[in-house]
């Protein structure tokens, strides 16, 4: 397999590794894949009430080395976005920025449905609206 | 670190620090997979690619006769190894090609007794999908299961065979997990039933001592390449009394091998096999020690430094330089990722181009996620106690870093039972 030096560099120096008390109104929590899949993935934001600013954010994966980069690099991309800016990041973006090769265009579409999921964690708790691209939903 | 492209485009990082004496990267410890040819079997071959190169089958002048007496020799070699006659041996290009002659071979020549073959579900691809070609042609194939440490069970087989079973195909030793069906008695349920015993022997023939009389053998696929010989070069052991068996030619043309394989004998490989063979009839005791000390001690070191691992498959019948360990909640090809200055293999589906995880381990009753943080490690004769060390410190660290990242791990040492976790698959 050869992998991508944009891969290499998250796989040996992954960014925001670790976690966020998903008890907090301003954590949203992502939890996505299943251990028999060999993908399994959590990305959790902290989003400033006032702006919807996602200000920090946090993973953990049990995956290959795509997997872990498509997840790293969720959390780098969607720090400093609002949270309606978050939500069109989109899988062929990870796929691109990582060179991914087909075989592994699912780790970056998991990594998407994490991003939606913690938005969507969030917005559940503070009962904010779901919009039509939030929606977009199970692929 | 700085990272290159090595020459054969492995990434190799540059250690910070010195490597200690010895070890030279990358390290392989994939002996199951294919082995390094041994120089003194290449200086043993080198004369049959230059002036030694005529056809073993020229009859008629001496560079015929020369290149006949040094298949013969082999032939002897590999004989003696596995306790056969050498009128027993016939060549072929490999395991793969014995495996599909021994199966196609008797299947066609014994049709007229009965069609049902019986094997099982941890055997080499080679094996299986044969059985499943057999079955097209309206053989009838029984799959025996396995327990949950590799082994069928004898009753199992007892009850498959009936009147039409004409063959039973075990493997001696698996190429996975290392484990060592009860050869010897299988055989001798064979016999008492007339059924011929074939064993696909490739992991097990040059490691453990194998023997086609005592254990009760009737034929025998062996390969070059995992015993330190050259690849493309196998051989079949055709039992010729007690019972005589009998098989159909497979490929035609020419009658060579007593009917049974036509074509040229690679004379240059088949010198490399018989050498193979000979230098294991030499040193297989000692060097069997050597890696069973070496495998115990790398597994010792993984159960002193680190929690939620186990070994896969029985420990007791088992490969001596094999180890094949689970490193739970930590993804396989992550793990190889982090460990790529050595050469191992793992059952993960990641590593495999159908992202399916290993059928072996899944036949162990392992769950998905147990089967995908599988590394192979597969000692050989060229491995040493240093590499081991490094090995085992490096797969120690990086199986400790990914833990780090592994949501899995983490929720596990908080008590949370993963078992009872939703998981939203996509």
């Amino acid at each position: 397999m050869a992998y991508s030096d944009k891969v290499i560099d998250h796989y040996n120096n992954p960014r925001n590794v670790g976690q966020m008390d998903k008890t907090s109104d301003e954590v949203g929590t992502g939890l996505v894949g299943a251990p028999e899949c060999g993908d399994v993935m959590r990305l959790q934001i902290r989003v400033n009430p006032e702006t919807q600013v996602i200000e920090d954010a946090k993973f953990k994966t049990f995956g290959c080395g795509s997997a872990i980069a498509s997840s790293s690099l969720a959390t780098e991309w969607v720090k400093g976005k609002t949270v309606a800016e978050a939500l069109t990041i989109t899988n062929t973006d990870i796929v691109k920025e990582l060179a991914l090769p087909p075989v592994k265009i699912h780790c970056s579409v998991l990594a998407e449905d994490a991003i939606r999921a913690a938005i969507g964690d969030w917005k559940k708790k503070n009962n904010v609206a779901e919009t039509a691209t939030a929606t977009a939903a199970a692929h | 670190m700085s990272n290159d492209m090595s020459d054969n485009g492995m990434i190799v990082t540059e250690s910070a620090t010195p490597l200690p004496a010895g070890v030279h990267l990358p390290i392989y410890m994939d002996n199951h997979a294919t082995t390094p040819l041994d120089p003194r079997i290449l200086e043993a071959m080198m004369p049959y690619f230059g002036a030694k190169f005529g056809n073993a089958a020229s009859r008629n002048h001496s560079f015929g006769w020369e290149a006949e007496q040094a298949v013969d020799k082999a032939r002897e070699q590999i004989a003696k190894l596995i306790g056969a006659t050498s009128k027993e041996i016939i060549f072929t290009s490999g395991a793969t090609e014995s495996n599909n002659l021994a199966l196609k071979g008797i299947a066609e020549m014994y049709r007229e007794r009965g069609n049902h073959i019986i094997t099982q579900v941890t055997e080499h691809k080679a094996i299986l999908d044969t059985c499943k070609k057999l079955e097209k042609q309206g053989f009838r194939v029984t799959y025996l299961p396995v327990q949950a440490d590799g082994l069928i069970d004898l009753e199992d087989l007892k009850r498959a065979m009936d009147d039409k079973t004409i063959l039973v195909s075990i493997m001696y030793a698996n190429n996975e997990i290392g484990v060592i069906q009860p050869i010897a008695e299988i055989g001798k349920l064979c016999h008492e039933k007339g059924v011929i015993f074939h064993t696909d022997a490739v992991q097990a023939v040059g490691k453990v001592p194998v023997n086609v009389i005592a254990d009760n053998i009737d034929v025998l696929s062996l390969s070059g390449h995992k015993i330190y010989g050259p690849k493309g070069v196998g051989a079949l052991y055709v039992r010729r009394r007690n019972p005589r068996v009998q098989i159909s030619e497979q490929v035609n043309g020419g009658g060579h091998e007593r009917g049974m394989r036509s074509g040229t004998l690679n004379v240059p490989g088949i010198v490399g096999l018989g050498a193979a063979c000979e230098i294991c009839s030499n040193e297989m005791e000692a060097e069997a020690k050597r890696e069973m000390e070496l495998r115990d001690y790398l597994r010792a070191k993984f159960e002193k430094a680190l929690d939620y691992i186990h070994v896969n498959g029985n420990m007791e019948h088992h490969l001596p330089g094999n180890l094949n360990m689970s490193f739970v909640h930590v993804e396989g090809e992550s793990l190889l990722m982090g460990i790529n200055d050595i050469a191992v293999s793992s059952g993960s589906a990641c590593t495999s181009a159908t992202l399916e995880p290993s059928y072996v381990l899944k036949a162990l009753g392992l769950g998905d996620d147990v089967a995908h943080s599988s590394i192979r490690f597969g000692l050989g004769r060229f491995n040493t106690k240093a590499e081991v060390d490094y090995v085992s410190d490096k797969v120690i660290d990086v199986v400790s870093k990914l833990r780090e990242l592994s949501p899995l791990y983490e929720m596990v040492k908080e008590g949370i039972d993963l078992t009872k976790i939703e998981w939203a698959a996509h």
